[in-house]
């Protein structure tokens, strides 16, 4: 199953945090494995933001392998040391779990470049690279995740977020959404559904010398955005090309620093309920998560198949 | 509920809000008959007077215990309840085996008034997935817009949108009326087996696809036909039912029926020459 949600104040900045997280637990029922927020926080805009882990020891019910945490410790002063090589100075570094940080830094040059250098560091995820993107995922419900990370207090413009039920591989924090639009700054995206032609996207896309960090198919939908956009492609027109070069049932979100927006495959085999008015856009896959911010009787209604839309703040 | 003592013998079964459509071929079934009322229990139903009206919150309710509160009041003996706000909940009201005027002031989510028998509903607001699903019996009216899999596997009845219903309306309906005001998304009447569809929008790809038998009548565009499933002519019979469903659907006031396109089983999915003659017939 999974649950998505999302939500996009147009002309206004709000909580967010708060707002996101009310929305995943309402849908908590769809996927109790894992939670994961893209918020796009009213940040400075100065310097990116870049949260990475450096391991998953997320203990008893994860796939992942428990590690000692001084390794996570060794593998934190290599990426420092990584940034200095690139020339990216940290500004600012919180450590947000023994395996978790959020840096601030200053770089200007090719993001894709500077992932690999940082990717290569073994263990080490770059779970999101922008100036005000804020992606946070880790094992358990909605309001674990957020007093784990202090999600509540985070306020911007719009948000996705995911409440994962594994399926497709395994319980753990590099399969949980959002993914990152890597090499794409403010890029990101939560799916609900199955994909069939995984693979063979997965390799063409490989060739091209795009990155996979997981096994989860739903990866697919980020790195497929992102190379059409790196073709120069809109971000709607990446998406609705998406309607036909992925096979299988989803119903997909994807945000940038400035718009949010949805995708619907032509079976129309995945719910969304979408609440549209002139100052906010509330969605997801079920209509009690929009009801958790929107108690108040409202119009709502199911996009069709095959529909994309894209919002802007 | 009607006394079944003193109801005159032709209207016990409606009275019992029982299947009446009848059926035919190898389907054909005795559902209830008549004469054996008074040895008849049917589990789950009260007495109810519809002048006897309450409301009930459910705000603070999960769908559970709002169920129970419901079948509760219909034991007091309401027959009409309302209930404020739902605020899309799912699975509320299920399972009514009786007469009731039920209204919600608001939205429900997934499977509203699923596996339903008899009642009179009325939802100020939309519903999620699969609402009626199963109904055997009454008439739900949704007064805005609908998700997908709208009065799946439905056997009588009328469920009627108001506005716009999502794909696989009507799939696997073996029966009764689906009417929807507005648009209504891919696989309408998918594998339907029986009752009709109306929609007086558009609807989406693959209409129809591998219908068994049934009828839809669609009076905007179609995406695409789906397997087996082809034009037929409308006759005289089809817009007088047209006319007076819509009548009884609140909907399409001055809407010209002759003009739907009319949708049936091509039957050539499956070996139709084992069936009985009555069965051999090109649409209901």
């Amino acid at each position: 199953m999974c649950g998505i949600a999302g939500l996009i104040h147009r002309g206004k900045s709000s909580d967010v945090g708060e707002e996101l997280r009310n929305m995943l637990q309402a849908l908590k029922h769809r996927g109790p494995d894992s939670t994961g927020y893209a918020l796009y926080a009213n940040n400075d805009g100065q310097n990116f933001i870049l949260r990475f882990k450096v391991g998953e020891n997320v203990g008893e019910g994860s796939t992942s392998v428990n590690e000692d945490e001084s390794v996570y410790d060794e593998r934190k002063k290599i990426v420092d040391k990584k940034l200095a090589d690139l020339g990216a100075p940290i500004i600012k570094e919180e450590k947000l779990t023994p395996y978790s940080y959020r840096y601030e830094i200053q770089y200007g040059k090719d993001l894709m470049w500077f992932s690999k250098a940082i990717e290569s560091i073994e263990n080490v995820e770059i779970l999101s690279i922008g100036k005000s993107l804020e992606l946070i995922k880790d094992l358990g419900d909605a309001t674990a995740v957020s007093e784990r990370y202090g999600l509540n207090k985070i306020q911007g413009t719009h948000g996705i977020g995911h409440a994962r039920m594994a399926t497709e591989s395994g319980v753990d924090i590099k399969s949980a959404h959002p993914f990152w639009g890597y090499p794409f700054a403010d890029v990101s995206v939560v799916h609900n559904g199955q994909l069939t032609n995984y693979w063979n996207n997965r390799r063409a896309l490989e060739n091209k010398g795009m990155r996979f960090m997981s096994e989860c198919d739903s990866e697919l939908i980020a790195v497929f955005l992102a190379e059409k956009m790196r073709n120069g492609a809109t971000l709607e027109e990446g998406m609705r090309e998406s309607l036909t070069g992925l096979d299988g049932v989803f119903t997909y979100f994807v945000a940038t620093k400035d718009s949010l927006g949805m995708a619907k495959d032509t079976m129309a085999a995945k719910p969304l309920v979408l609440y549209e008015s002139d100052d906010l856009v509330a969605m997801g896959s079920e209509e009690i998560a929009i009801r958790s911010i929107l108690p108040q009787e409202i119009d709502t209604y199911d996009p069709f198949d095959g529909e994309v839309k894209v919002w802007q703040t | 509920m009607a006394n079944l003592k003193t109801a005159e013998k032709k209207t016990k079964a409606q009275s019992m809000g029982m299947h009446t459509e009848v059926l035919t071929g190898k389907t054909q079934q005795k559902f209830f008959n008549p004469d054996e009322a008074e040895n008849f229990f049917y589990w789950g139903t009260h007495d109810v007077d519809f002048n006897k009206r309450t409301e009930l919150d459910v705000k603070d309710m999960d769908c559970k215990e709002a169920n129970n509160r419901i079948d509760e009041l219909m034991g007091e003996g309401y027959g009409t309840i309302v209930i404020k706000n739902p605020q899309g909940k799912h699975s509320l009201g299920v399972g009514i085996l009786n007469k009731l005027n039920l209204i919600f002031e608001g939205s429900l989510g997934y499977f509203g008034v699923g596996s339903i028998d008899g009642p009179m509903v009325r939802v100020n607001g939309r519903v999620g997935w699969s609402c009626a699903e199963n109904m055997m019996a009454g008439k739900v009216v949704i007064e805005k817009n609908a998700g997908s899999c709208f009065g799946a596997a439905i056997r009588g009845g009328d469920l009627i949108c108001k506005g716009s219903v999502g794909a696989r309306t009507g799939i696997d309906q073996k029966g009764g009326s689906i009417i929807v005001g507005g648009d209504a998304g891919a696989f309408t009447g998918f594998m339907m087996q029986r009752g009709r569809i109306v929609i007086l929008g558009d609807v989406g790809i693959n209409l129809g696809d591998s219908m068994y038998d049934g009828t839809i009548y669609v009076g905007g565009k179609i995406g695409s036909y789906g397997s087996d499933a082809v034009e037929a002519p409308m006759t005289k019979n089809d817009i007088d039912w047209l006319d007076r469903k819509l009548k009884v659907a609140e909907i399409g006031e001055n809407f010209d029926v002759s003009k739907m396109t009319k949708v049936v089983a091509g039957k050539k999915l499956w070996n139709y020459d084992a069936l009985e003659p009555t069965e051999k017939k090109g649409a209901i």
